[in-house]
């Protein structure tokens, strides 16, 4: 057997292991956990082409087995290379970013712990085993969310992303559930509807699983953990929070149809709400964009917005089109959170975009690949993100109409808050000391920066296909025809009402407090759901628990017991006689009934 | 063999009496236990376990001792590691030393002695014994109202002690014998109304003893009152007797019995899930939050129970039980012990006077954490393993082509507390660990090596069992 995509899987264990147990001080610990993420680079890049799956019995009953498995195959080692590619420029973006945390060993250990949780669902061969790494995918991220927990707000945003998530589990293991029974198996490679099942049973099923991937790939409406995720350094961010983790959900989704065979989901009714819950994800998302000042939650919402975009792809049965705009997106959008991690360290920890302004003067590198990642995100022509956008344009245009004018609009006001971001940002006069005195980054932060604007610009080309997860027909081609000239005319609306409106200004023009407070959603999920809802039923059952079971019942016979007992304290001194009397009662009875009865 | 590992910490016990120094002795006796323990379970399937003595020829009693199957070898387990973790938690105050590292010793003899019977009055008898202690401690060295929660506990315990003794009685009247492997070869013999009978009381006493709902609300004031290792001992493994009592007695003998009280069960073990689950949730304090999950716990291995009584072929639920018995046992017990150091390195448990503990208290926080995320139901911990598999138990027979069965409505219903228990895991982890620090934790001080110890020897028992199922599940076949 080959042993290699078990390196790949445990390498990332082992050092989070030997980092917590032996390297919690001293400086060895960052320095592992990146060699580690390089190593399994290698090994991803060494992987491709390969496919099989290998299973080891994990929890074995009988003829029943749980499996701890690795398939290999394009989708899997396409993905590996996303993951461990961003993941090993994460790594060496944070030893500088990191440099100076107390805590910083810890949060390499986190890294590692992720890298090793999300190797787990990109290799599994099952849906038990996407499941356990799912949870650990959820853990890393809690634990690196809440990494400076000692600040109210990391902590509740780490404590509100897991909760979501466990929100979406909650369906994702009714669903695998419901599939096992369907099709017998939960192996990805021996899954299959048979035909006496109805399309209802199968669609319940299909979006149980779905809500799997609402809560990790943030879709409506478990999406608000993900900007608030952003309390996170913002490495953190640009690998688990916009590349690898939240792409999880499309991966999953796209396993799940290659495994039952895509004939299967034309026409379900459950592919219509998939692809209606990211069609809306990516409008709603943009909107909310349009209005934020801090640059780490513009991006945040950029990315619903483009996760959005491939659920729906997936939704519409395209998912090729789907993986290919994650493969593109996970280098653009990592690019754009690292380049703003860098604008954050050379502004002192300033994240208002209001607060910044001529950084491309001060921060040229750092200026023109950030240039790049937007670029490529709002899909300028010959940009990957151009590329991989038509494709699901494309899609929607043949298979749903009205999606397809929603992802028009998404193409129109994408251009429209990022170019916002880039003038007020960029270009235009310093607006505060902090960014007045902001210098260029260091090497290890720069170099990340460069190869992964070579990406945002590349990997819609032939040469960058052979690393993705997934290749839809036609990828890389480029046509002048209607499609085009929509996603050309979206780009130019977009981005030139945003050059009139913001350039030269010194606060925002624009206020349109809908957009500003997220459409009231998280308002609504703190303060009803969460206090009225979930807290005041949990304080209305404990009363009755309190009153009826407790106090009327039982606890009237104790508390009558308490006094008898008083009073044979009164009476006998020392209240150890009470009890004694009360057991030598009882064990008198027992042995009176079982010998002599 | 087994009378020694029952025995011996009797024999502790008297040798503490007699004045041998109390914490060493202990120590030695479950460190021993802890030997034999594994022994056992490793080897259950040997003949030298098993032991008899007559003692009374007529009726016929024997003290006889024996592993039937796994379930009994792997609840050993359990006694012994959470014996030890136990022992070892143990800070007595001076003075009182022999009453605290007896009353363990104790509590472990008992329950040892009751998974080790295959008579039926000394199964019953040695839970009485384990809980003579259990009262007394939490009466004498409780916090808060610890007389209040002594006498609920004690009389909600004796009361289902009497119902189960009942059913028990009618059992052995029926079957003629008190030998339980006897019985069980004797299974169908008994008429389907006396099954029902007896599945009633059964039910009732042993569900009594387990917390089912709604019999449960000694639980959760005993246990915050309780001396942190008697809370470890009777949360952790002396509560699973009522369970086992059921998957040993009740499950093979009353296979109609129990099939009449399928959906009263059904509706009972959600209360513990949700019910509870939501009466855990508004809890102020720690102790009262743990008490009242481990409450709530209950009700998946209830679910398990179901499956077995709705699809008594079931190959999944057994086992499914048995592991969720053993890592929730191993769970509550590090989240007991840990709880207690928390309350001696801050002085309270009260959330509004906690935060930011993390600090100060890296490793607290650090080991409290895997517990935590235990008892959430963390793949890697054994809680995960044994979840997953109750659940996958009761989809057992679900093909998709007929509707969803009472059982999978429940379990689907059930599965809603796993949010349920993250929001309070988390929420109390927040409000504990989180955060800016406070005057109780500023300066609060972390575990030393020796705390240590007892909390690492129950978290790599979960991670053992976590990260390989199989470790617990061949022990099963």
């Amino acid at each position: 057997m080959n042993s290699l995509p078990w390196q790949l899987l445990f390498l990332p264990l082992v050092v989070a292991v030997i980092n917590q147990l032996a390297l919690r001080r001293g400086p060895i610990a960052p320095w592992l956990s990146t060699a580690s993420a390089i190593a399994t680079l290698v090994i991803s890049l060494r992987l491709l082409g390969q496919s099989g799956t290998f299973n080891i019995d994990w929890a074995t009953i009988g003829d029943f087995s749980i499996q701890i498995g690795i398939k290999l195959d394009q989708l899997s080692t396409g993905m590996m290379t996303v993951v461990t590619g961003v993941g090993a420029l994460v790594h060496i973006f944070s030893l500088s970013y990191m440099k100076d945390d107390a805590a910083k060993n810890r949060y390499f250990t986190g890294l590692s712990l992720f890298m090793f949780s999300m190797t787990g669902i990109v290799l599994s061969s099952n849906f038990i085993m996407t499941f356990i790494f799912w949870e650990l995918v959820g853990l890393s991220s809690y634990l690196l969310i809440g990494h400076w927990y000692e600040k109210n707000s990391a902590a509740d945003a780490a404590k509100k992303a897991f909760l979501c998530n466990r929100v979406g589990d909650f369906g994702f293991m009714i669903g695998i559930l419901m599939l096992w029974g369907i099709t017998g198996t939960l192996a990805f490679d021996e899954m299959k509807v048979p035909a006496e099942i109805s399309a209802g049973v199968l669609s319940a099923a299909v979006l149980c699983i779905f809500c799997g991937a609402v809560g990790k790939s943030a879709q409506l409406p478990l999406h608000v953990w993900l900007p608030d995720a952003m309390e996170g350094p913002t490495p953190v961010s640009a690998l688990i929070h916009a590349a690898t983790m939240v792409a999880a959900g499309v991966y999953m989704l796209f396993r799940l149809q290659l495994s039952l065979g895509f004939e299967v989901f034309e026409g379900l009714q459950a592919s219509a709400v998939i692809a209606w819950t990211g069609g809306i994800t990516a409008l709603v998302a943009a909107l909310m964009a349009v209005q934020q000042d801090d640059i780490k939650r513009v991006l945040a919402y950029s990315t619903l917005s483009q996760l959005g975009y491939m659920v729906m792809a997936v939704g519409l049965v395209s998912g090729e089109a789907g993986m290919f705009h994650l493969f593109t997106h996970a280098w653009f959008k990592a690019l754009l959170f690292l380049g703003s991690g860098a604008v954050i360290h050379a502004c002192h920890h300033e994240q208002n975009i209001w607060k910044m302004g001529g950084l491309l003067k001060k921060m040229p590198l750092t200026g023109i690949t950030f240039f790049l990642g937007f670029a490529a995100l709002i899909a300028v022509p010959f940009t990957s993100g151009f590329f991989s956008k038509e494709l699901i344009l494309h899609a929607a245009h043949e298979k749903q109409p009205a999606l397809f004018w929603i992802a028009a609009t998404v193409a129109v006001l994408t251009p429209f808050y990022m170019t916002r971001f880039f003038i007020v940002a960029f270009l235009g006069k310093p607006r505060s000391e902090n960014s007045d005195h902001a210098h260029e980054v260091g090497p290890l932060m720069l170099l990340p920066l460069i190869l992964l604007s070579v990406l945002a610009v590349g990997a819609g080309y032939g040469f960058a296909h052979k690393l993705a997860p997934a290749v839809p027909e036609h990828a890389g081609e480029f046509h002048v025809n209607f499609l085009f000239w929509v996603s050309v005319t979206a780009l130019v609306v977009g981005a030139g009402f945003a050059l009139l409106l913001y350039t030269g200004k010194d606060k925002d023009p624009l206020s349109v407090p809908v957009l500003k407070n997220r459409f009231y959603i998280d308002g609504l999920y703190d303060n009803f759901i969460v206090r009225y809802f979930q807290d005041g039923l949990a304080a209305i059952v404990h009363f009755f628990d309190e009153l009826i079971i407790n106090g009327l019942l039982v606890g009237g016979i104790s508390r009558s017991a308490v006094s008898v007992g008083n009073l044979f304290r009164k009476v006998q001194s020392g209240q150890l006689q009470g009890y004694a009397f009360a057991i030598g009662i009882g064990a008198a009875l027992v042995v009176y009934f079982t010998v002599f009865f | 063999m087994l009378p020694i590992l029952v025995f011996l910490p009797i024999a502790a016990f008297i040798a503490i009496l007699l004045g041998s120094p109390a914490r060493f002795t202990a120590i030695a006796a479950s460190v021993a236990n802890l030997a034999l323990g594994i022994w056992a379970a490793a080897t259950w399937q040997n003949e030298c376990w098993n032991f008899s003595l007559p003692v009374l020829e007529k009726p016929a009693l024997n003290l006889a001792f024996g592993m039937p199957d796994g379930m009994s070898a792997v609840m050993i387990l359990l006694s012994v590691i959470v014996t030890l973790a136990a022992v070892l938690t143990t800070k007595a105050p001076a003075g009182s030393e022999r009453l605290h590292y007896g009353s363990s010793l104790l509590i472990s003899a008992g329950a040892l002695g009751a998974f080790a019977s295959t008579d039926l009055f000394f199964f019953y008898a040695f839970h009485e014994l384990a809980l003579i202690p259990t009262f007394i401690m939490i009466g004498l060295f409780g916090r808060g109202d610890r007389r209040e929660a002594a006498w609920k506990i004690t009389i909600y315990l004796g009361v289902g002690s009497i119902v189960l003794l009942a059913g028990l009685l009618w059992l052995s009247s029926l079957t003629g014998t008190l030998d339980m492997n006897k019985m069980i070869a004797a299974a169908g013999t008994i008429d389907a109304t006396a099954q029902k009978g007896i599945a009633a009381l059964l039910l009732i006493g042993f569900g009594t003893l387990v917390s089912l709902f709604p019999f449960h609300s000694w639980a959760a004031p005993a246990y915050a009152s309780a001396p942190a290792p008697v809370a470890m001992l009777h949360a952790g493994v002396l509560k699973k007797f009522g369970l086992y009592g059921l998957l040993r007695l009740a499950i093979p003998l009353l296979p109609d019995g129990l099939q009449a009280w399928l959906t009263p069960l059904l509706v009972l073990l959600l209360g513990n899930i949700l019910w509870v689950g939501l009466v855990t949730i508004s809890q102020k304090r720690l102790d009262g939050m743990l008490g009242n999950s481990s409450v709530m716990h209950m009700g998946y291995i209830f679910l398990a129970i179901a499956a077995l009584i709705a699809m008594p072929s079931n190959p999944l639920a057994k086992p499914a039980a048995v592991l969720l018995m053993f890592a929730h046992g191993i769970s509550i017990a590090l989240l007991f012990g840990l709880a207690d150091r928390i309350e001696r390195s801050t002085g309270s448990l009260d959330f509004t006077d906690l935060g930011g503990l993390a600090k100060s208290a890296p490793s607290l926080a650090f080991l409290f954490g895997i517990g935590a995320m235990a008892s959430i139901g963390l793949p890697g911990l054994a809680n995960f393993a044994g979840e997953v598999l109750v659940f996958l138990s009761t989809f057992h027979n679900y093909n998709g082509t007929a509707g969803l069965s009472p059982l999978q409505i429940t379990c689907i219903l059930a599965i809603w507390g796993v949010v349920i228990s993250a929001v309070y895991m988390l929420r109390a982890y927040r409000r504990v660990f989180h955060g800016p620090s406070v005057k109780a934790t500023e300066s609060a001080a972390d575990l030393t090596i020796t705390d240590r110890i007892p909390a690492l020897l129950l978290i790599l028992s979960l991670l053992a069992v976590g990260l390989y199922p199989n470790l617990l599940l061949n022990l099963l076949k």
